[in-house]
């Protein structure tokens, strides 16, 4: 059996009135495919049911698919819920952000940003590395 | 955060565990990752944990894909927890066994359970065939200690055989959905010779009916299915995404533990449960071991003479003294 150590479990959502989840789907299987384990929440979810998961998961990282120019807002608000609930989890965003965004996104807190046409191996590092563990015992 | 920054030594364990028992669900969800990720500090999980399980209900439900597992689970939780229940819900998907990885999908269905406060866990099966992840039987515990009850545990989506979670649970649903077999599958050996109560999911589709006759007249046939205290199992009919049909389940579900309780049948089952656990575990051991042990026997197994099975044999012979 390959990959029995422990492996990365991310949590993947998209935020608020955003119907748009191929590109959330397939970042799933790409991290599946990489060993990781996903729990996919899917469509519509809020900070609270993000935070709701992350917490009852026991998830590494989680990642937040944007495509309808709320980053700058939901993406400094789930950080900081989560900071403020104690829970210690690197969030990503991946979708539509323009470069301008890029500084105010990290700034806030946001620990990797994933645009359009990120490569496989790109969107599997980065988990890996703000994961902080690579999968492995 | 993973479960390595937990501490270390078993007073780490025995902290999360009394902060579990108390409500703190974080310290659940880190318990519960100590147990799927196994070895010692699951062992000290298993043992913080074992005696302060209050006996909660443990149901399984199983099905096919697609059948409407996650969406009965949804229901059925979200409806107990409205009546002042604490339902807990191990949600199982199937790992990769090419890498590993799993994408578990079940908590999409569970939007409105874990608004009612429904504790929902995704489990990988991690390599584990059966239709659960080998860790499930300590998720139980630990979720149990916590103090909830009901435990739903929703297996993979399953076929024929995959009957493990008999073993795992007190209470054994299984969901069929129209149009999933016609009267000789159900008179087959297997999955529906085992459970305790039928449920024929998305009963507003054409063929519900025919669905609900085939069990119907199955369950009529057999003496042994399901049959506490004399009583055949039910079937209930739901439209799982509009609720319909999910107060009878929930009733058929309280009633089932009822029956089991009123005589020697609940411990009996309990006892099973144990041994299976125990089954379970000293299969991966043995399985963990023979690898090594091919790893180093196979290449001197070269004797055209001696058929897979004598190899085997001797294997065996070996690893058990």
């Amino acid at each position: 059996m390959v990959g029995t150590g422990l492996p990365i479990r991310v949590v993947l959502a998209k935020l608020g009135l955003d119907g748009h989840d191929r590109g959330l789907k397939v970042v799933a299987r790409m991290l599946r495919d990489a060993g990781m384990e996903v729990v996919y929440l899917g469509l519509r979810q809020t900070t609270g049911s993000i935070l709701n998961a992350v917490e009852q998961e026991d998830a590494d990282v989680v990642g937040i698919s944007m495509h309808n120019a709320g980053h700058l807002t939901l993406g400094p608000r789930i950080v900081s819920a989560l900071a403020d609930a104690g829970l210690d989890v690197p969030v990503v965003i991946g979708g539509i952000v323009p470069d301008v965004d890029l500084a105010e996104l990290e700034a806030a807190g946001v620990a990797a940003v994933l645009g359009p046409g990120a490569p496989v191996d790109e969107v599997v590092s980065t988990v890996r590395a703000v994961a902080g563990h690579d999968g492995s015992d | 955060m993973g479960p390595t920054e937990t501490g270390s030594g078993s007073s780490a364990v025995a902290e999360l565990a009394e902060a579990s028992r108390s409500g703190d669900r974080r310290a659940t969800a880190r318990l519960l990752s100590l147990v799927e990720r196994g070895g010692p500090q699951a062992d000290e999980v298993a043992s913080a944990t074992h005696f302060h399980v209050g006996g909660a209900h443990v149901v399984g439900v199983t099905g096919a894909p697609g059948s409407g597992k996650s969406t009965i689970t949804n229901s059925l939780t979200t409806l107990l927890a409205e009546a002042g229940r604490r339902p807990a819900v191990l949600a199982v998907d199937p790992s990769s066994p090419l890498t590993g990885g799993a994408i578990l999908g079940d908590r999409v269905r569970m939007n409105g359970a874990a608004e009612a406060g429904v504790f929902i866990r995704s489990m990988a099966t991690r390599g584990h065939a059966g239709g659960l992840a080998l860790a499930v039987p300590g998720a139980v515990r630990v979720l149990d200690a916590a103090g909830f009850d009901p435990v739903i545990i929703e297996t993979v989506g399953v076929g024929q055989v995959e009957v493990d979670v008999t073993d795992a649970a007190d209470t054994t649903v299984v969901v069929v959905a129209p149009g999933w077999g016609d009267a000789v599958q159900a008179n087959k050996a297997g999955l529906l010779e085992v459970a305790d109560l039928f449920v024929v999911n998305k009963a507003d589709r054409p063929g519900a009916d025919d669905a609900r006759r085939d069990l119907d007249l199955m369950l009529d046939l057999s003496t042994i299915t399901g049959r506490v205290g004399g009583e055949r199992p039910s079937v209930t009919m739901t439209t799982a995404t509009e609720g319909d049909g999910i107060a009878e389940l929930a009733e058929a579900v309280v009633g089932h533990l009822g029956r089991l309780s009123d005589g020697e049948e609940l411990a009996q089952r309990r006892e099973r449960r144990r041994l299976a656990e125990v089954r379970a575990h000293l299969g991966h051991l043995l399985e963990g071991a023979g690898e090594e042990v091919l790893a180093t026997e196979a290449s001197k197994a070269t004797n055209p003479a001696e058929s897979p099975m004598m190899v085997a044999r001797r294997l065996a012979a070996g690893l058990l003294g």
